[in-house]
């Protein structure tokens, strides 16, 4: 059992929850991620490590309510346990030897793409930011990616808050400025990621971006969370998470993720039925 | 007087169309008397040939008598000193080509049902005695397992008999490797397995789930940093293989280890379940082991019809003789020397069909066995909408890539003397690790033979 020392409601639905793992904060580094179940007939999902602190003995989770299981880890106060926390998994971020990065945060995303651009911008390399939300409501880490960043371009999509427009707009015009990047590193919804390579590759700019498909193990036992990249299947809970966008098939990924699409709808009925609460 | 019938007292079990609609077991187990009157066909061999057949030399006769006589506790003792998980084996092993192959009376008739006998004993024990297991004295010396399957288990109930402070780290939330993952609750009961673990655990095994060794720690870590003097690595072959035919990423194509997982770990069959799984309409599995038995009888009790797809033909099954029958029983298709080609999906990304190719036998290849041919234009395509691909399993990279000066083999098994001994001074290794995918039994005979000579060692 894992304990919850920390919880904060960033956003009315997003939160951030500290967990106590000393072992895995030791070990965990940007671009790793955790598996977790809420309680013992739970399921196990994947969530990407905000941040490690090896000296308390924590691991920070940003998440957003999406279905059942963020709802029921949502309804979990601090000093609660959380049944099964599991990490570090999956291959760390390479962030060393990168003079000028682009990073690309969407939505809840942005809690990933944090721990990237803080570790590129630990290395010395100059950091571009460029952080996307639909609303001014949904703004999370703007002062984390500030202090980063020696460039940031905050983006809703109806303008409620930074720039009016997508993230793809606001990348667009960082390279047509005459920015070159080493690598462009985006995280977030698939599609957003999807943009991001198509946004890039005429450039001809490296793009990586973290896949998060569905995933049960984590431990490359399963292949649920096979994808293609480059013609080749790859497991994205050991080879990734993190690909070459410009040769993830897209299309593939996207529908993989939606394999379950029903039950989810149904299983988060049901767990706001429980809260009784409205279905978002 | 032996009873002398040529057969072995039949099995209770379900009936056939009741059972491929639960998970509930499928073999009851004989009753007292079915199991006296059973081990009266035992003639007591002075020369014991049915033990030669057993990885783990269960003193097979000595229990036998003893269930004769009626003393079923004695029967438990005398399996218990060589066996950790007799619940467990008596119910998978596949007997046939191990210690019933060898069985006098099978010369003329069947053997002595000596799964079913040990069965017998271990749910007899389980059910009536509630002694607790003594906790051995310590022996101050630390060892730690790698994995919780049958060979940790093993390895980790010898050592523990004799005072070894052992922990065992799982990567799974539950300990029992495949026996929690892999074999489903209609073949063996997971309330066995945890009766098998507690009785570790009382014996004074640490159990640590959520560890996956090789990211939480390495190898290197538990020797240098937290003080085991041997390590005994049994993570088991859990990765999982694919044919690389076109439309294999589909959804609706699951590895077998992936369907089996969600259904027996996740308990996705139970309509409560927070795990999802596809129930298909019409499913094919892809292969011909116990791993696509066990799948495909568990998509058939999700409400499907189910083909089993095999390019040998029905001597050539590699699975064992009663789970093959018991799959035709509940009504499994079997489409043998049938090869897939292509699996074909809809607009929406989802299975629809499968392309198939007839096969036959050729000349014998290396390992011996024919190899199926395909015959040309005899293509065909299967109407299915889900597909489990059920074609073996090789080791997990993880262990050898994060363990330094720790030799593999080009399958990536883990290279192993007769100790089962690593190439790394206090490293052993068994099971599926060392061989690539095997049986229950075979893994836990290399957990026994690695604590012998992990206390031989030590003790020296």
């Amino acid at each position: 059992m894992y304990r919850i020392v920390r919880r904060e409601a960033l956003r009315p639905t997003v939160t951030l929850l500290e967990v106590e793992a000393p072992l895995i904060a030791k070990k965990a580094r940007p671009g790793q991620f955790i598996i977790l179940r809420v309680d013992e007939d739970g399921e196990r999902i994947p969530l990407t490590i905000y941040n490690a602190d090896a000296a308390k003995g924590t691991i920070t989770i940003i998440f957003q309510i999406v279905g059942a299981t963020t709802e029921k880890l949502n309804h979990k106060a601090e000093g609660e346990y959380l049944q099964d926390f599991v990490g570090p998994l999956g291959k760390a971020t390479e962030t060393e030897g990168r003079k000028k990065v682009c990073v690309v945060g969407g939505g809840v995303g942005c809690a990933i793409a944090y721990p990237v651009a803080k570790a590129f911008h630990e290395c010395g390399t100059e950091v571009h930011t460029v952080v996307g939300f639909k609303n001014k409501d949904l703004v999370i880490l703007e002062e984390d990616f500030r202090a980063v960043s020696d460039v940031m371009k905050l983006m809703t999509d109806d303008g409620t808050y930074g720039e009016k427009g997508l993230v793809t707009d606001a990348l667009k015009q960082l390279i047509e400025a005459g920015n070159t990047y080493d690598e462009v590193f985006a995280i977030g919804p698939m599609m957003m990621m999807k943009f991001v390579s198509l946004t890039t590759k005429p450039y001809g700019l490296k793009t990586i971006v973290s896949m998060s498909p569905i995933m049960i193990d984590g431990t490359g036992m399963c292949g649920g969370c096979r994808i293609s990249v480059g013609g080749e299947t790859k497991f994205a809970c050991v080879d990734g998470p993190d690909f070459d966008g410009h040769q993830v098939d897209w299309d593939l990924a996207v529908k993989r993720g939606a394999m379950y699409k029903e039950f989810e709808r149904h299983a988060y009925e049901e767990a706001c039925n429980l809260f009784k609460q409205e279905v978002k | 007087m032996a009873n002398m019938s040529l057969k072995k007292n039949p099995m209770p079990s379900q009936e056939p169309d009741v059972r491929n609609k639960n998970f509930e077991e499928v073999a009851l187990g004989y009753t007292e008397e079915q199991a006296l009157d059973e081990a009266q066909r035992c003639l007591h061999c002075k020369n014991k040939p049915c033990m030669q057949g057993c990885p783990v030399m269960v003193h097979i006769p000595d229990f036998i008598a003893e269930v004769a006589k009626g003393d079923f506790e004695a029967a438990y003792q005398i399996i218990s000193a060589t066996s950790a998980l007799p619940a467990v084996c008596g119910r998978v092993c596949p007997q046939e080509s191990q210690c019933e192959k060898y069985c006098v009376r099978g010369v003329k008739g069947e053997p002595v049902g000596i799964g079913r006998l040990e069965r017998f004993v271990a749910d007899w024990h389980n059910a009536h005695c509630t002694e607790a297991a003594v906790k051995p004295a310590s022996n101050g010396h630390k060892v730690a397992v790698v994995g919780s399957g049958p060979a940790g288990l093993t390895c980790a109930g010898d050592l523990a008999r004799k005072g070894y402070e052992v922990t065992v780290f799982e990567a799974l939330h539950l300990a029992g490797g495949v026996l929690v993952y892999g074999i489903p609750e209609f073949r063996l009961p997971k309330s066995i397995v945890q009766k098998e673990v507690d009785g570790l655990k009382a014996m004074g095994v640490k159990v640590e789930t959520d560890m996956v060794i090789g990211r939480v720690l390495s190898i290197d870590e538990l020797m240098e940093e937290y003080g085991f003097e041997a390590v005994f690595i049994g993570s088991g072959a859990g990765l999982p293989m694919f044919m690389h035919i076109p439309g294999e990423n589909l959804c609706g194509v699951y590895s077998a280890n992936e369907f089996l997982t969600r259904i027996n770990l996740m308990k996705a069959y139970q309509p409560g379940s927070n795990t999802p799984i596809q129930h298909g309409r019409k499913v094919a599995v892809v292969g011909g082991g116990n791993v696509a038995m066990d799948a495909a009888r568990c998509a058939k009790r999700l409400g499907a019809d189910v083909h089993i797809v095999y390019r040998r033909g029905k001597d050539e099954l590699p699975a064992r003789r009663e789970e093959v029958e018991h799959a035709e029983e509940e009504g499994i298709i079997f489409d043998l020397l049938t090869n897939p080609t292509e699996i074909m999906g809809d607009d929406k990304g989802d299975v629809c069909g499968m392309k198939c190719i007839r096969m036959e036998l050729g000349e014998p290849d290396a390992s011996g066995r024919r190899r199926p041919v395909e015959i040309a234009g005899s293509e065909f395509e299967l109407d299915v909408d889900c597909v489990i691909m059920a074609l073996g399993t090789s080791p997990n990279p993880l262990i050898k890539s994060t363990t330094k000066g720790l030799e593999i083999n080009k399958k990536g098994g883990i290279i192993v003397n007769e100790d089962g001994l690593t190439s790394r001074e206090g490293v052993y290794a068994g099971g599926d690790a060392v061989t690539g995918a095997a049986t229950v039994i075979l893994a836990m005979g290399a957990g026994k033979t690695a604590a012998k000579a992990i206390d031989e060692q030590l003790s020296k």
